[in-house]
């Protein structure tokens, strides 16, 4: 116990301090370590500052207002990773309430006498806490006082909220009993009303249609269609909408990006080497998982464990490439080991992360600091992962021939062929046909007309056969083949804990346990990740769906539920959907979009006030409709459509490579440079786009879409003047401001001002406002004169990628309207869901 | 219309009040500074009011220097045949080299290699009477500039994970790069270039490819923006075919004016960014073209770094480097590929590829030693050299080749470093009599790490981002500050 004394001693030290304020210390905090979203949170308490008796006496939530101050804070050293040098020097917990009390450094009831206030509040830079040299922060005098008034209150722990499962809370009650559409709203508006705030008026029809497109599908309507819906008085004009969108195909591969995502799929290995891959049929079977509405927990199983279903079937098998997306290393020296090893770490952190919300990756090396998950629980989940029989080979093996449903046929066909070729060599008395081994060198003798007919069937069917798709699938080692799982000590591979003896497969003992009857392998996993229990796989969905919507999650931190996660901003609701969904929509995800936007507070107007910009200023109250930029898919998907230009007509196949700007030197190792694609190809949604994980699409890039190296669960929304770039020279977004002009000037007459109405009616699908007709007339007439003077520069504006111009067509005009396209191309409307 | 409702048009007016402050740069007072440093972070630049806001939150020291030139060689230069040099090896050349030699992993390798010595002449320079060898005679006329590093030491011994070890602290890919940090914590200095832009020559990227300059989990914006010698200056920085400058400007403008009419509607505060970035982009279009242009320089200066205009080299990049650190980028990350010296047969040799690697990079380094020292630049500038790793005492000799080559060694390499506030004609750091593991003053990458951040002002262990629920930070959870290295 010579730890404990010596605290105490430091305690005595110290005692007579206890209770005196330090001054504050300047903290510089790193900029936007919280995103500006995080810092309002930090910045709004402050106003609650003033300690009055009955803030005093205000009861504690020890889990929205206590434990975020001990995970951030203390737990480092006073928490679950009891190996660390900083914890043995640390010699308690504070995530124990036992051991904290049995140390005495918390007295309940007496903030006054405890030591750990004492300590947090000394001016003695020896005995602060946390250290100065730590890094962490110093408790602010507000966060001081929360402490004080929770142990004050009986020091009282309670479990972690996210890992209690989600009841389904009463509706709140609300004063407007109008304004609700459907259970989403009584919540919204309690919170509204709380905070003295109404909603907005709904949108106006034509931007609300274009929204709800943009969010179902991902492309926008076309004026027509947002005319139609707008001159549309039946009160079940929205919902009838709402309806033909689901069951559009475009929602699947719309929807299906997000997961790719968490997915990381990619079209590339990935490291040095990034060598190509054919997993497009893994994404396939994703955007017809959402077409098809597939239950998120049959979604869960086929794709974490579909192998080790009773007699799988091929999609079965395709969808458990999500867990063979992991990049494979193929430099030359690399040990095969080590790299079959990060993969299967990278399996164990993304399924925690994507179904669990709970990031594990610090777990590889030590015990969890914040969240109560140990050193070896690491490796029990490891061990679900670690007899796959994929170990970083150059063929990415183990995988499967994957036929389209049209090639087996045509197959068979062409073997029948084959033998019949066979068959008539034979009656003929002949030998089949010996090729030279050089395939270059001229044979001797040249085959006879049977032998022929049978060399040209076997290179039909030869040829066919290999343009067959495979996929990569998780295949586990044959039961003598099995390997035995340690825990690394410190995370390296290279050092197994051989004392602490073979790791079993199991889940981490503060989640709820697995399902008596489920095996010990990845399809018990799977179950346990849908079990009823589980108090975080709805919840973690459903704060998922809801952030790609809004924008911004009921949970800040999507990723992570867990001890340093975020509180939400709204529990009852989000338990509301948790629950909702799990039970009574029995994981519909396309049910679940339908509930939030047909939701009052989805319909609202965007307007932004200066009032809630004051009040809620990040939208999480919902006070306003969803503004937000769209992906970089969508801005170009968009793009295409108003141009006129998006191929639509065949769902899947493999990725494609629209325009590659020029004199881009070969970004992999190994000089694999990709292959621009041709004709109808280049024009394909951005969902089909060619994913090379080393250099991936440069304008998705510069969108913020992600490299898919690893598992990224949201992605960031950033506005640069590179962004501009694209969209103002891009050769993608010339063309299409190309396309676009000649298709308003066929579709408005001559007269100019109804061609700018008619641009604005394609772009943003509602009327133009006198400011953008002025604008977009002033900078036609200056272009306009410009190119009567210049027919080469009206040539080179009008013409460029998009080919000749139609028959009659003024090119001076076209080039004019060309420049308009490129200004409707670049408004800040259209880069965002109004 | 139900009461509850928010009529437009009255709250019309006080939008256009929030918008009207916000675009004229007071917007401190209603949105909180933390906001102002998102939105500055979210941009390459924005005031200046904004960008010393930030600074001042970032900055953890007073830094030494304000910019870094990143001199990366990719492959790895050998160590034993430009800076340690070890006359064991010439006396027991051709040996079967002892087991102290080898390190735990090497990539190619065999057992009972044998050990080469140096085919280069060596000499002490400058004031410290460090070694160089006879590749580098540029070098050595500003060896009392250069703090030599002769104790790095990694954990990795393949490429791409040596290079992401050393750019982004950790060996996978998905994490920032060292740039995207420093532009993070401290923003830009440029009002019209990125922060943080890179440079390749030697005819293809790093193995590591984008993610050795990426931003990883931190917003993109913090990714370094690479230059390219081909096509645009900056990826799709020019105009299309048929729009001149005057077009361009009217396109701005319209597109400006109608975001504003948004505004003004809708305020939405991301909607003024824009129509600040839509401006930036216009400015860029010329800064851009115009840094990048080196065929305004003097003949001499040309002449002092072997620069060709029009080019894809090194010294184009060395004097490009300066230009741009001179306009206030922060970062500037130089890959020359082409070091990876095995020994395979002549492409890949010590012999014949390393002297021509050295002859195209040992010039230009010095002359942008001499260029910034002459323009009173070289305090404030940290230049920093080096490999991902070292190589081996043993020849490799792989399928017998006949060649003289080493293979990759993890355990011990040289770095140099000048001005920013590094101890200028100095040695750190010492090897065993082999070259294969350091004996004296050890610094590991992360250490290494530190270091240059803590020049730029910069506690390694403060500049943290959040992800995936854990602050990360350059360097993990290791790293000290190495106080040797500094003057």
């Amino acid at each position: 116990m010579n730890c404990r004394n010596h605290l105490l001693v430091g305690f005595l030290a110290c005692g007579a301090l206890a209770g005196l304020l330090l001054p504050t210390r300047m903290h510089r905090e790193p900029a936007s370590q919280h995103s500006p979203v995080q810092a309002r949170a930090q910045v709004t308490p402050v106003k609650a500052l003033a300690g009055t008796q009955a803030e005093s006496l205000k009861p504690i939530d020890y889990a929205r207002e206590v434990l975020p101050i001990l995970s951030n804070q203390c737990f480092h050293c006073h928490g679950p990773d009891q190996d660390s040098k900083e914890a043995k020097a640390a010699g308690f917990r504070l995530d124990k309430r036992k051991e904290a009390v049995d140390f005495e450094m918390i007295i309940p009831g007496k903030a006054d006498k405890s030591p750990v206030i004492a300590r947090v509040t000394t001016s003695n830079n020896k005995l602060r806490m946390p250290p100065l040299d730590s890094g962490k922060p110093q408790l602010t005098g507000e966060q001081v006082a929360t402490l004080k008034r929770w142990i004050d209150q009986g020091a009282e722990y309670s479990e972690h909220w996210a890992f209690v499962k989600p009841q389904k809370p009463e509706l709140p009650e609300v004063k407007d009993k109008a304004w609700p559409s459907n259970g989403i709203d009584y919540f919204v508006l309690a919170g509204l009303e709380k905070n003295g705030l109404e909603p907005n008026a709904p949108a106006d029809r034509h931007r609300l249609i274009r929204r709800l497109y943009l969010d179902l599908i991902g492309l926008p309507p076309t004026p027509e269609q947002a005319e139609a819906f707008a001159s549309d008085p039946s009160p079940d004009a929205y919902a009838k909408v709402v309806d033909e969108l689901l069951s559009s195909p475009r929602y699947g591969e719309h929807w299906a990006r997000q997961w790719l995502d968490k997915a990381r799929y990619a079209d590339s290995q990935g490291f040095a080497e990034d060598r190509p891959r054919t997993m497009w049929r893994y994404r396939d079977w994703v955007i017809q998982a959402y077409n098809r509405d597939m239950p998120f927990d049959r979604f869960t199983l086929e794709q974490i464990a579909g192998d080790l279903l009773p007699d799988p079937t091929m999609d079965q098998l395709i969808a458990t490439g999500f867990h063979r997306n992991t990049m494979t290393n193929t430099e030359g020296g690399t040990d095969d080991e080590e790299f079959r090893v990060a993969a299967v770490i990278d399996r164990v952190n993304t399924t925690m992360e994507v179904w669990m919300g709970i990031t594990m990756n610090c777990v590889q090396c030590h015990s969890h600091k914040y969240d109560p998950i140990y050193h070896d629980e690491y490796y029990q989940f490891f061990a679900f992962f670690n007899q796959s029989q994929d170990s970083d080979r150059h063929d990415d093996a183990p995988f499967i021939k994957a036929p389209l449903p049209d090639q087996p046929a045509e197959l068979e066909k062409l073997r029948r062929q084959v033998d019949q070729a066979t068959q008539a060599l034979k009656q003929a008395g002949q030998q089949p046909f010996v090729l030279p081994k050089d395939k270059k060198a001229k044979p001797e003798v040249e085959p006879t007309p049977e032998q022929k007919r049978l060399l040209d069937a076997q290179k039909k069917f030869e040829d066919f056969n290999s343009r067959i798709p495979n996929a990569l699938v998780m295949r586990d080692l044959p039961e003598d083949k099995r390997r035995e799982t340690y825990v690394f000590k410190g995370g390296s591979f290279l050092s197994p804990d051989k004392e602490h003896g073979v790791v079993e497969p199991g889940v981490p003992a503060v989640f709820h346990k697995m399902p008596a009857d489920a095996p010990r392998n990845r399809l018990g996993l799977a179950q346990w990740l849908v079990a009823q229990d589980n108090p975080l796989t709805s919840r973690v969905q459903v704060n998922r769906i809801w952030e790609l919507i809004w924008g911004v999650g009921l949970v800040d931190t999507g990723v992570d539920f867990g001890f340093q996660g975020s509180y939400p901003h709204d529990k009852a609701l989000l338990d509301w959907l948790a629950y909702t969904y799990q039970h009574d929509l029995a994981w519909s995800t396309k049910s679940l979009i339908r509930l939030i936007v047909t939701s009052s507070a989805y319909r609202q107007s965007a307007l932004h006030t200066e009032l809630k910009q004051e009040i809620d200023p990040y939208n999480r109250l919902m006070s306003r409709g969803p503004r937000v930029r769209l992906s970089a898919e969508q801005v170009r998907d968009q793009a295409l459509t108003i141009a006129g230009i998006l191929k639509l007509d065949r769902i899947g196949g493999p990725s494609v490579t629209p325009y590659l700007p020029d004199g881009v030197i070969g970004q992999s190792f190994s000089g694999v440079k990709q292959r621009e694609s041709s004709g109808a190809d280049l024009y394909r949604r951005g969902v089909y786009t060619y994913w090379q994980r080393g250099a991936h699409y440069a304008s998705f890039a510069v969108f913020d879409a992600p490299s898919r190296d690893v598992c990224t669960s949201m992605r960031s929304r950033t506005n640069t003047p590179l962004q501009a770039f694209v969209t103002l020279n891009d050769r993608v977004y010339v063309e299409a401001a190309q396309m676009l002009a000649r298709r308003i000037m066929a579709e408005a007459g001559s007269d100019p001002p109804a061609r700018l109405k008619r641009g604005i009616a394609l772009t943003l699908q509602r009327d133009a406002t006198a400011t953008e007709l002025a604008a977009l007339g002033k900078v036609y007439e200056q272009s306009l004169a410009g190119y009567r003077a210049d027919p080469d520069s009206a040539n080179a504006m009008a013409v460029g990628p998009a080919g000749p111009l139609p028959e009659g067509m003024d090119v001076a005009q076209a080039a004019a309207m060309t420049v308009v396209s490129n200004v409707l191309l670049n408004l800040d409307e259209l880069i965002n869901k109004p | 219309m139900n009461r509850h409702y928010v009529n437009p048009l009255l709250h019309q007016e006080r939008v256009r009040a929030i918008t009207r402050r916000h675009f004229l740069g007071k917007a401190t007072k209603s949105f909180g500074a933390a906001a102002l440093a998102g939105l500055l972070n979210d941009g390459f630049m924005s005031q200046a009011m904004a960008q010393d806001a930030v600074l001042r939150q970032a900055t953890h020291f007073a830094p030494k220097a304000k910019r870094i030139i990143y001199l990366h060689m990719a492959g790895s230069p050998p160590h034993h045949d430009l800076f340690d040099y070890k006359p064991l090896l010439n006396q027991r050349n051709g040996e079967v080299a002892p087991q102290e030699c080898y390190a735990k992993r090497s990539a190619f390798v065999k057992p009972s290699a044998k050990i080469l010595g140096t085919p280069f002449d060596f000499e002490r320079v400058g004031k410290s009477g460090a070694w160089m060898s006879n590749l580098i005679p540029h070098l050595k006329t500003v060896a009392d500039d250069l703090c030599i590093v002769k104790s790095m030491h990694t954990t990795q011994f393949n490429h791409a994970p040596a290079q992401l070890f050393l750019f982004t602290g950790h060996f996978l890919q998905g994490r920032p790069s060292m740039g995207s940090w420093l532009t993070y914590g401290l923003g830009s200095e440029s009002k019209n270039l990125p922060a943080f832009m890179v440079l390749i020559s030697g005819g293809k990227s790093p193995d590591a490819g984008g993610a050795a300059f990426g931003s990883g989990f931190l917003p993109s914006v913090h990714a370094g923006v690479q230059c390219r010698s081909e096509g645009d200056p900056i990826l799709y920085v020019t105009d299309p075919q048929g729009m001149d400058r005057q077009t361009r400007r009217h396109t701005i403008d319209a597109i400006n004016a109608i975001n504003q009419d948004q505004a003004d509607e809708f305020g939405d505060p991301e909607t003024l960014t824009r129509i600040e970035q839509y401006e930036l982009a216009f400015r860029m279009q010329t800064s851009v073209p115009e840094v990048m242009d080196i065929s305004h320089e003097s003949a001499d200066m040309l002449e002092m770094y072997g620069a060709k205009p029009g080019e894809e080299s090194f010294a184009n990049n060395c004097l490009l480097a300066r230009r741009l650190s001179e306009s206030g980028v922060r970062f500037v990350q130089l890959f020359d590929w082409g070091w990876d010296v095995h020994g395979t047969g002549p492409g890949d040799d010590l012999m014949n590829k390393l002297p021509l690697k050295c002859r195209e990079t040992d010039r230009p380094i010095a002359a942008l030693i001499k260029d910034l020292k002459r323009r009173g630049l070289l305090d404030e500038t940290l230049v920093v050299w080096s490999g991902e790793f070292g190589r081996t005492v043993m020849n490799e000799e792989r399928n017998k080749a006949g060649y003289k080559g080493r293979d990759h060694h993890p355990n011990c390499f040289t770095i140099f470093m000048a001005g920013g506030g590094v101890k200028a004609g100095a040695v750190i750091g010492e090897t065993d009599e082999w070259g294969a593991h350091v004996v004296d003053n050890p610094i590991d990458v992360h250490d290494l790490q530190a270091s240059i951040l803590y020049l730029m002002g910069v506690d390694h262990k403060r500049l943290t981002y959040r992800f995936q629920g854990r602050d990360y930070r350059l360097t993990d959870v290791h790293g000290n500050v190495k106080h040797e290295l500094f003057a």
